[in-house]
């Protein structure tokens, strides 16, 4: 029903959660949003008023938010890959960038396991 | 912690002194063992030979590596991969 930020058209949650469903507005920067324009947290999606979609909808552009979110991480990572430091590398090879170990774990990155050679009785 | 502003970056006070060198024609390469020095905009251009714990690493220093720190471009693990094909585990019954 109201359309925030592009396509984004929450359900019939509540506010304060739909809000979070734009790709860069978490539950923090959803309660500031609500703060700033005085929108009651409670209130379900549909039963917001015009005056208050629009109200929130100007403060949602506060952020950058999906598509520009979205290319600006792909551009962060992109340049650490250009100029060929560490983080770049782990971007580049698919494993854990921020020093976790990774001889166990970091099934994240890595996939699932590969399958064990020789493991049949 | 970050580390205080006032302090600016850290560049190895050997590391400033080798690249004067190497502007006045003393040296002919710049190398280093400070990983730790972060990358000044006056370093743009230079290449420094960074160790990485075997040889001097070769690193052309562009604008987008400001910031950084030399040790980030001279990796210090060599990955050979892994295994390759094993052969089979024979478990006798």
């Amino acid at each position: 029903m109201a359309r925030i930020a592009g396509i984004n058209l929450p359900a019939k949650k509540r506010i304060e959660v739909a809000l979070t469903y734009i790709y860069g507005i978490g539950p923090s920067r959803a309660r500031q949003i609500l703060q700033r324009t005085g929108v009651d947290p409670n209130t379900k999606v549909m039963d917001l008023t015009e005056q208050e979609v629009t109200a929130l909808r100007r403060e949602v552009e506060a952020y950058v938010v999906e598509g520009d979110l979205r290319r600006q991480v792909r551009n962060d990572i992109q340049r650490l890959i250009d100029i060929g430091c560490y983080r770049g590398i782990r971007h580049k090879v698919g494993l854990p960038v921020r020093g976790q170990k990774t001889q166990s774990n970091a099934r994240t990155w890595k996939g699932p396991r590969p399958a064990k050679a020789g493991k049949r009785k | 912690m970050a580390r205080s502003e006032k302090k600016g970056p850290f560049v190895h006070p050997k590391l400033l002194r080798a690249i004067e060198r190497f502007r006045r024609g003393e040296l002919s390469e710049i190398l280093t063992w400070s990983r730790s020095s972060m990358i000044t905009p006056e370093m743009v251009g230079l290449t420094i030979r960074v160790h990485n714990g075997r040889i001097h690493v070769p690193v052309r220093i562009t604008e987008a590596m400001i910031g950084h720190r030399l040790g980030e471009f001279a990796p210090t693990r060599t990955f050979r991969g892994h295994g390759g094909v094993k052969k089979k585990a024979v478990v006798p019954k």
